[in-house]
């Protein structure tokens, strides 16, 4: 039966033995590494007895706290995959001179810049991104949870799940040779025949409905659930900038599904939107990529920008500078950050009129930018500073965010790009832009957030460490990637000829091998911290003489976060309340209405999996099967009735009793 | 821009990274006046960003160090979130640099277009009357770069020379997928794209060995795309012309599919002789015999279309392979769909006074210039 050739193609599509990379030494010891582990991890939870528990409390929770822990956990092991890509990049042009190959042939190592990108980008910053949001925006306007929070579950597990597409391609097939945003012709079917960039699409396009979802349902959450008072004018930073990053979210992401789309048929029905056959247009695709990949990079940063600000007024024990003037930059950058993407590739020959206006256009939003920075700082000014380690990455931050704004103007004024563009001085200004914002930002607030979430703080020393070495590591890195860029050096290259660059990447090599002892002392910091929680505890829920609401709960707040729903009538309404002698009701709690956990999320996903791998191997019969199944599901869970239930007034009073209890110990 | 501005140049390199003293900055010291100008446009732009930059970064430091907790001297006003006056000044500081920067920028765009003819040849010198400028048709190949050179009836591949001060108009166009025309030392890079042209005016000042490159990543082959441009005096350069039709075979057609196909690490090789009309075939995708150019389809189109016929052109209009069959194709062979497509021929020819049409650019690529949107001419 299994002779029958016809038989196994209807099974396996155009997956054969061949497509299991065994003869690459690296993909198989990774395989094994990953295997061991995951076995290792599943032998402890079942030891432990973990997976009831893992099911009911995690992976059907539509807790925003637990959901917002689970996309930092996701995004963590994601960098860890994408770092290691990093590292191996660093490696590989460290090496490959004097007629040297390297340890990657170009096969290998144009997939790791690819899965790099796209990786850090889709599965690193934005989860980690979106997990925060999650978090802290229901507890920071005093909401119980999101507005839709099945949704949420749902977003969560659908980013996961192209995640794990993502990951499948490392060991059965491969991933796009194309670089992260995939432009065609190369991307075409013609010139890339492989499962590459299939993986690629369907693993975005999964997680991009994630993503789309989790932006529509977090400014509704932001716009109709805040707490009683607190107007427009009166919400955190950090969630003005969570609502400029939603609508952003919102009205980009669709461009890049639509775009991936027609990518997408022209790659399996055979239209010709982006070939070089019968009229298509690769220009348009780089055009619709980037009318999305340029908002992106601010629904990176404006977040980053939110835990600043927060860092900064909190540990300077002052108010932010100018907060008004702080709200109207984020939304000018929100709208500007739409009227510049022809600046990354004024070298396709638009005329000179046409890059003019998107360079202008793009100098103009380093106003609003600038603006922020001086906000920062003149908060800092007649403040009274504690250097906890949040307010280490944020200064860390100030310095190092400057420098890259600067490289970006100079790409921003066309002639210069001209010269500039695609080359190292590129990847330079970009990693500067990333690593000293959005990276520096997420470890910020990964240090601020953590007792929230946990209740105890992350250990110090552990936390200076991973700092200085991210920092240090940082400019070591990337610096020789800026003086390679003005020596005419291009990006994407995998050997080398010239013999006199070499000190450069081995610099930047070994600048590398410090951010990996960075991310290694923040592993350690999570584990100690961990071992260390009874000394590092904090019971006052207000760790760091807080300002804003989450604050006011404890650590880690209940499941309902509030008992009473707070009633705001300041900024930074915590201050303002411990200020004006804020008693915490200690009686007539009611019952509280709360939404029920359900697998139909992860569920789903799940299915998607399968729907996209049947996609990618042209296994035509999973597709049908697992797209009905994706349907019954959907509308299955419509017939759910049991989707919330009552905490009981006894419950809440016994569980704020007991912080009543932890407070008193603190006088 | 002025020699001040590469005097200052030269003093902020020596000052800023003293240590990198013995490497070459091509992009910072180039051998071309157009590059020149953009290394001093990166000059112009980082000085005036370093007016803001430079205090920014030292009052990020001071008054980090200056309120920290400890001291307990520096004044502590945490109430203290508002003022009108320092409101105005970070948002106008920033926005005079950006004006002035702006304006900068759109004259510098408008100059320095690679789209636009030269107007100097350096600083100091114009153009002299009746020079013409060096053509210098340019096609990516998957992984080389062939150079052809009209006035001269010659074709390269992987090596290109021209003659120092004379100005030179290269057009560019790509065999498959997209790449990066780029020449450090010479101008800035422009992408070169199949089916489209686009264009580069520059000027070498300097005699020398200059690399260029691809800068646009175009697979597998791609670190290898690279190839030398010589810069030599007049007499170099004729005797440069002289041993490449010396040495050099023919091009037609058959020399040219036979060149398209996927290579890597190709040698330097000459042309004597030029087919006639092969740039401006492969230019309109029409390389392959059978293929429709793409002038004439988009002939076909501006006159109305071919209504129910038009069907029999498609497969002259598929430039890169047969129809379709995903299944046929394995893991790993990624370039096999490359070849020419033969018997794909249609045999119904199209009406002939869509063949005979000039040389324009395709797609709009020339919108600066407004001479890509002009509809074809017709005979």
């Amino acid at each position: 039966m299994f002779s029958n050739p016809d038989l196994l193609k209807f099974i396996f599509g155009r997956l054969t033995l061949e497509s299991i990379p065994y003869h690459e030494p690296i993909l198989v010891a990774t395989f094994a590494a990953v295997a061991l582990g995951g076995i290792a991890l599943c032998a402890f939870i079942t030891y432990m007895k973990w997976w009831g528990p893992l099911w009911n409390d995690w992976i059907t929770s539509i807790d925003h706290k637990k959901i917002g822990i689970m996309y930092i956990i996701l995004a963590i092991v994601m960098l860890l995959r994408g770092f290691s890509d990093a590292i191996m990049m660093r490696i590989q042009q460290a090496i490959a001179f004097n007629g040297s190959e390297g340890y990657l042939p170009p096969h290998h190592y144009d997939q790791v810049f690819t899965a790099h990108g796209v990786i850090m980008i889709f599965f690193v910053a934005m989860p980690f991104v979106t997990g925060f949001m999650n978090f802290v925006v229901p507890l920071q306007i005093g909401a119980r949870d999101v507005s839709f929070p099945f949704l949420n579950n749902f977003s969560f597990w659908m980013t996961t799940a192209g995640a794990i597409i993502v990951m499948i391609s490392l060991f059965v097939g491969e991933f796009a040779r194309t670089g992260w945003l995939a432009y065609p012709p190369l991307s075409g079917v013609e010139y890339s025949p492989g499962v590459g960039v299939d993986y690629y699409i369907w693993g975005l396009q999964v997680a991009g409905v994630g993503t789309t979802l989790s932006g529509i349902n977090l400014i509704a959450t932001i716009v109709k659930m805040r707490a009683p008072g607190m107007s427009f004018m009166k919400m955190p930073v950090f969630t003005w900038t969570s609502l400029c990053t939603n609508i952003l979210i919102v009205a980009t992401f669709p461009i890049l599904t639509a775009t991936l789309v027609l990518l997408s048929l022209d790659r399996y029905v055979g239209t010709n939107f982006f070939t070089n056959d019968l009229g298509g247009n690769p220009m348009m695709y780089i055009n619709l990529i980037w009318i999305w990949g340029h908002p992106e990079v601010y629904i990176l940063i404006l977040p980053a920008f939110g835990i600043f600000s927060e860092v900064v007024a909190t540990f300077s024990g002052k108010r932010l500078f100018g907060y008004a003037s702080m709200v109207y930059a984020t939304c000018a950058i929100m709208i500007l950050s739409y009227l510049v993407w022809l600046h990354h590739f004024f070298t396709m020959g638009s005329g000179a009129s046409v890059n003019a206006f998107f360079g202008i256009t793009t100098m103009i939003i380093s106003i609003p930018t600038g603006a922020k920075i001086f906000n920062w700082l003149f908060t800092i000014y007649r403040g009274r500073v504690r250097y906890e380690v949040p307010m280490l990455w944020t200064i860390g931050f100030m310095v190092t965010f400057v420098i890259g704004g600067m490289t970006g103007v100079m790409l921003a004024v066309p002639p210069a790009d001209f010269v500039l563009h695609n080359s190292l001085f590129l990847i330079a200004h970009f990693h500067n832009v990333i690593i000293g914002g959005v990276l520096f930002g997420l470890m910020a607030g990964v240090t601020y957030w953590y007792p929230k979430a946990f209740g105890y703080k992350l250990d110090p020393f552990w936390g200076k460490m991973s700092f200085w070495f991210w920092f240090i590591g940082f400019y070591f890195a990337f610096m020789p990637l800026y003086v390679l860029g003005l020596m005419g050096i291009t990006r994407r290259m995998s050997q080398f000829d010239d013999p006199s660059l070499q000190i450069w990447f081995v610099i930047a090599a070994i600048g590398a091998g410090m951010i990996a002892i960075g991310i290694l002392s923040f592993i350690i910091q999570l584990v100690v911290s961990y071992i260390k929680r009874e000394e590092l505890k904090d019971e006052t829920g207000d760790p760091w003489h807080g300002r804003t609401l989450e604050w006011s709960t404890s650590s880690p707040p209940p499941e309902y976060n509030f008992a009473f729903t707070p009633v705001v009538h300041d900024h930074d309404s915590w201050y303002d309340m411990k200020n004006r002698g804020y008693a915490r009701p200690l009686q007539g709690f009611k019952p509280i209405h709360m939404p029920k956990n359900t697998g139909t999320g992860a569920i789903l996903a799940a299915l998607n999996i399968a729907l996209a791998f049947g996609l990618i191997w042209y296994m035509w019969w999973l597709v049908v099967v697992s797209f009905v199944a994706i349907i019954a599901v959907a509308i299955g869970h419509t017939f759910n009735y049991k989707r919330d239930y009552y905490i009981p007034a006894e419950t809440v009073s016994t569980e704020e009793g007991k912080r009543t209890e932890l407070l008193a110990k603190q006088v | 821009m002025s020699p001040i501005v590469r005097r200052l140049c030269q003093l902020s390199i020596l000052l800023i990274l003293p240590f990198m003293a013995g490497c070459d900055l091509v992009v910072m010291s180039p051998s071309g006046d157009i590059a020149q100008q953009q290394a001093d446009l990166i000059v112009v732009s980082t000085v005036l960003m370093l007016l803001i930059i430079v205090p920014v970064l030292f009052l990020t430091l001071y008054f980090a160090w200056h309120y920290r907790h400890s001291n307990t001297k520096a004044k502590y006003d945490p109430e203290w979130h508002h003022s009108t006056r320092l409101e105005v000044v970070i948002w106008s500081a920033p926005l005079a640099i950006i004006i002035a920067l702006g304006a900068i920028t759109w004259i510098s765009t408008h100059k320095l277009d690679p789209f636009r003819p030269l107007d100097r040849i350096d600083a100091e010198r114009t153009i002299p009357e009746g020079t013409k400028p060096l053509e210098v048709e340019v096609v990516a190949l998957d992984w080389k770069w062939l150079f052809f050179y009209p006035e001269y009836g010659v074709a390269t591949v992987n090596e290109m020379a021209a003659p120092v001060d004379r100005p030179i108009t290269f057009k560019i166009t790509s065999s498959s997928v997209m790449n990066s025309f780029y020449v450090p030392a010479l101008a800035g890079m422009i992408y070169a794209m199949p089916g489209m042209e686009t264009k580069l005016h520059a000027v070498i000042n300097k005699e020398g060995v200059f690399d260029g490159l691809s800068s646009n990543y175009s697979g597998p082959g791609f670190s290898h795309m690279r190839f030398k441009f010589h810069s030599l005096n007049e007499q170099g350069f004729d005797g440069w012309i002289a041993q490449v039709k010396q040495n050099g075979t023919a091009l037609n057609r058959d020399a040219y599919l036979k060149l398209e196909k996927p290579s890597e690490k190709e040698p330097v090789r000459y042309y004597a002789t030029v087919e006639d009309g092969l740039y401006r075939a492969i230019l309109n995708v029409c390389a392959t015999p059978g293929k429709m150019c793409m002038d004439e389809m988009m002939h076909i189109d501006m006159m109305g279309g071919a209504g129910l016929e038009s069907h029999e052109n498609r497969d002259r209009l598929k430039y890169d392979g047969g129809p379709i069959d995903i299944n046929l194709r394995g893991h790993g062979e990624e370039h096999s769909a490359v070849e020419p497509a033969a018997g794909s021929q249609s045999t119904k020819n199209m009406p002939a006074e869509g063949m005979s049409h000039g040389n324009h650019s395709m797609q709009g690529m020339d919108m600066a210039k407004g001479d890509a949107s002009e509809a074809p001419k017709t005979n």
